[in-house]
């Protein structure tokens, strides 16, 4: 069975959830082509490669033109590799779809963060700053950073200012609430990684 | 809003007879205590309505012992059994804060 899927987060919802409202994020998940079928003999493992996206032919380079045309398939933009127990129970041009996930499941789910360019401190890490007033010169500093002559350098780790964000964040367990096959849209209790269009990889919990 | 989004959305939408603010209409909550369930019915002027699809929300006012109460509600909440329009009534203003000041209501 397969686990993994790619999706896109279209956005946020507000729906009502045993007479309660929640927030939840609305994921698109269109079908997944299988485009390789990898076994221990060929390639020392067992595994699925899967197609995620449309793609325009010019847009693809040559080598991997030449992948898909092999495996017969139209080009897809996103490439990703998945475990499964019995790969002989796929084949090539196989579609895997949201279908895999099912009401009330629990999934893990990864993405790149929201880019939020060089930050300060406070905006961060959380730091607490300083009184905005009364004399106060000490607004949104991040304050001693170090000790003395002993060690006479700056630990390793240092929260300090920098880029913020565009990073993969993964959120765990967040409940699906609904699995729309038709409309190949899940709907996940909560919130979600990225910006709205952003590329997301879904996962099943274990056990 | 995305058009996904307001599909997704319009499936937890509740059909509710047309009311504006000014009006009069009567709220059937759904209120559990306990294992017991019950209904309450508040009914009082409309004084706003406000957000949209499934965040739209409703306040309503009425004088209540000879004070004046205003409860908000999710429109489209599944624990609001249903809202009775009791007299068209309506207001020039889209929010009739001026109701407040009122001595007499109805």
């Amino acid at each position: 069975m397969a686990r993994r899927l790619l999706g896109k987060k279209i956005g946020m919802a507000q729906v009502f959830v045993d007479d309660r409202a929640v927030g939840a994020t609305v994921i698109e998940t269109r079908p997944c082509t299988v485009v390789q079928i990898k076994t221990k003999d060929k390639d020392g493992y067992d595994a699925l490669q899967l197609g995620y996206g449309e793609v325009k032919e010019t847009k693809v380079s040559r080598p991997l033109a030449g992948h898909f045309k092999k495996a017969g398939v139209a080009p897809h933009r996103h490439l990703f590799e998945i475990r499964v127990d019995n790969v002989d129970a796929y084949k090539i041009g196989d579609a895997i779809g949201v279908g895999i996930f099912a009401e009330g499941e629990e999934v893990d789910v990864s993405g790149l963060s929201r880019g939020l360019g060089f930050q300060g401190v406070v905006k961060r890490y959380n730091f607490s700053g300083g009184p905005a007033s009364h004399g106060s010169k000490f607004h949104r500093r991040p304050g001693s950073i170090g000790c003395h002559v002993e060690p006479g350098r700056v630990i390793k780790g240092k929260k300090m200012p920098g880029h913020m964000g565009n990073r993969r964040v993964t959120v765990r367990g967040l409940r699906v609430l609904k699995v729309d096959a038709e409309r190949n849209l899940l709907i996940l209790k909560g919130s979600t990684p990225g910006a709205r269009g952003s590329l997301l990889e879904l996962g099943k919990r274990h056990g | 809003m995305d058009d996904i989004l307001r599909a997704v959305e319009q499936e937890y939408l509740k059909e509710r007879d047309a009311f504006r603010p000014g009006d009069i209409v009567r709220i059937h909550e759904r209120i559990s205590e306990g294992a017991k369930e019950r209904i309450q019915v508040f009914e009082g002027i409309v004084l706003k309505r406000s957000g949209g699809s499934t965040r739209e929300m409703v306040i309503v006012r009425k004088i209540s012992s000879g004070i004046g109460v205003e409860k908000t509600y999710p429109i489209h909440s599944p624990k609001i059994e249903k809202i009775e329009l009791v007299k068209e009534r309506g207001a020039r203003q889209s929010r009739p804060y001026y109701l407040r000041d009122l001595r007499k209501i109805r």
